[in-house]
């Protein structure tokens, strides 16, 4: 895909209506995410309240405290190791999952579009709707549980110190996996075909063939579904607060945005979630990067 | 960009691959397609089934965990009328709309005219908004959300009001990324005729490169379709009154605080998510044609 790439300079005399078209999304992009950003980073140098606009109440320089009392509370430690177990357990399951399934629907195949569908409605549909039935599935006198009879685990999947954050997980890999797919079956168009007809004039199985050229011909989708993968779980907010009920027994499956809204909302302390939201925002950009370097490592 | 149908590539089927390969391996191809579609239906019914559910459950006079719960019969529409007495459903949904079709209306008007600018016009500082446009498609939106909600609710007085649910929305930078690069692909030669014409450049988008771009205009309403009308952390934080609440977030106020005040609160309970589910789904289902993997390529890209 070409990024940079023009067709032809428009006339001289475009160039004001050029600037012209382009300044409400500019103008929305400086609302939405610039101001917003610069306004983080000076709320969580400071002590600050929410306040009715125009109601004098200073908001005194503290330097880094909030980001120490970030780095000190116990609750933003667990949301941190959780976003950890979350990544554990969804990348490896959506990467493999999904790079099978594309494999599979690249075929020609009967019901080809039927299969297509079906594992993209639950990306498509609400968070919000699918945790409705999610955590009737898997309530304590949920279907699982009446399937799973006395193997049932007690306390039950969601109100589990040991289970909440891993079905989040679950839930979330579930939910996503019909958007990778279609990623990985676009990286596919792009792998040669002849490489596959070569590999099997010589013999190779479609095991085989799978490791020896699908796995690395959609290297570069790869690095694109961990970073997605990343930033997902660096956004948990609706799943931990709706699935777990607020956060799950013990901070079991609290979330850094579950502890920002928390912290910063609930219980009225923006500038501790102003820093909590810096430290995620860095956090993210160190992990993106480093995946990107494994995964184009050897290439 | 190619039109989905076109992938009809066989990659990974052997039995396509090789006509002149001896019975034996014929064989094995047969099986390997067999346990390719019985893997690919054992999927599709646990991506399929919390939806079959969902609409069971939400029929069921008594909605239980038990295994005759899963099953059909016994149906009642009792669930929807008692979720429409305690959210009010049609306030909810009118909400949902609004939001949703406010978002669309300032994509395709603002986003049309910065993707065509983008791809066809040349401005200053063009190269700065396009990096732009690909950095804000990977900032997490809900590490703004604080000073966001600080800036819209407190500062700019917008809680409780639509305007306040769509500003984070208004603009979805994956539709101008799609719109721009739907419009580089059109020939050069088609924008210097009528230029050489006299056309001006807003006559040129709306009587030459729109036409041509209906494909994928559609892209950018399903893409867009999607996000305000799910949303659920946004609306929530900006809503206090109930009667302005988009659906997921008075559903999710149901989920949470309440399932008491109905007879069967588990069946009230799907019936909402069904009524949030369908339009979304209908919707991917009746326009799955257009809604492929090329167009989240293109949108995901950068």
């Amino acid at each position: 895909m070409t990024l940079s790439h023009t067709n032809g300079p428009g006339r001289r005399g475009t160039s004001r209506i050029g600037a012209l078209f382009a300044a409400p999304y500019v103008l929305f992009v400086l609302a939405v995410f610039a101001v917003p950003l610069g306004y983080t980073v000076w709320i969580s140098f400071h002590r600050f309240y929410f306040t009715a606009p125009g109601a004098g109440v200073d908001s005194p320089w503290v330097g880094l405290s909030n980001y120490r009392d970030v780095f000190t509370d116990p609750v933003v430690g667990r949301a941190f190791l959780n976003i950890l177990i979350f990544l554990v357990i969804n990348v490896p399951l959506t990467v493999g999952l999904s790079l099978v399934l594309a494999a599979a629907l690249n075929a020609k195949l009967p019901f080809r579009s039927f299969f297509r569908a079906a594992y993209y409605v639950p990306y498509v549909t609400a968070s919000v709707a699918l945790v409705a039935v999610w955590a009737f599935l898997f309530g304590s006198d949920g279907l699982v549980n009446h399937a799973l009879g006395g193997l049932a685990p007690d306390p039950s999947w969601l109100v589990n110190t040991h289970l909440a954050m891993p079905m989040i997980a679950f839930f979330v890999t579930w939910k996503q996996l019909g958007f990778f797919v279609m990623l990985y079956l676009a990286a596919l168009q792009n792998v040669s075909r002849e490489l596959y007809e070569a590999a099997a004039v010589d013999g190779a199985g479609s095991v085989r063939r799978f490791f020896s050229i699908t796995v690395p011909g959609v290297r570069p989708a790869t690095t694109l579904v961990l970073i997605y993968a990343i930033i997902t779980g660096a956004n948990l907010f609706s799943e931990p607060y709706l699935l777990t009920g607020g956060g799950g027994p013990d901070h079991a499956s609290v979330s850094p945005v579950l502890v920002m809204y928390q912290k910063g909302i609930e219980q009225g302390h923006p500038d501790f979630a102003a820093a909590l939201g810096i430290v995620l925002m860095v956090f993210v950009l160190a992990i993106s990067l480093l995946a990107r370097k494994i995964s184009e490592r050897g290439e | 960009m190619s039109t989905p149908t076109d992938h009809t590539r066989t990659a990974t089927a052997p039995s396509t691959a090789a006509p002149e390969t001896s019975s034996p391996a014929t064989r094995g191809a047969r099986t390997g397609r067999i346990l390719q579609l019985t893997g690919l239906s054992l999927g599709a019914v646990a991506f399929l089934f919390p939806f079959y559910y969902m609409v069971v459950g939400s029929l069921k006079k008594t909605t239980t965990g038990d295994v005759s719960g899963a099953l059909p019969g016994g149906f009642t529409t009792a669930n929807y009328r008692a979720i429409n007495g305690a959210i009010s459903l049609g306030r909810s949904l009118l909400n949902s709309g609004i939001v949703t079709g406010g978002v669309l209306l300032c994509t395709l008007v603002f986003g049309v005219l910065a993707g065509y600018a983008l791809a066809r016009l040349t401005f200053r500082g063009r190269g700065t908004v396009f990096a732009t446009l690909l950095l804000v498609q990977t900032i997490p939106f809900q590490l703004l959300m604080l000073p966001l909600y600080a800036l819209v609710v407190r500062n700019y007085g917008l809680g409780d009001s639509y305007l306040g649910m769509m500003l984070p929305f208004a603009i979805n930078s994956t539709a101008v990324f799609l719109f721009r690069q739907f419009f580089l692909q059109l020939p050069a030669s088609l924008f210097e005729a009528a230029r050489i014409d006299g056309a001006s450049e807003l006559r040129i988008l709306w009587t030459i490169a729109l036409p041509m771009a209906r494909p994928a205009l559609l892209t950018g309403v399903l893409l867009t379709f999607i996000g305000p009308w799910n949303e659920f952390l946004w609306p929530f934080l900006v809503t206090k009154n109930t009667d302005m609440q988009p659906l997921a977030v008075s559903l999710a106020g149901f989920l949470s605080n309440l399932q008491g005040t109905v007879a069967n609160p588990t069946g009230a309970l799907l019936a909402g998510a069904c009524v949030l589910a369908l339009p979304v789904v209908a919707l991917f289902l009746v326009f799955q044609r257009h809604f492929t993997h090329t167009n989240i390529d293109s949108g995901v890209k950068g």
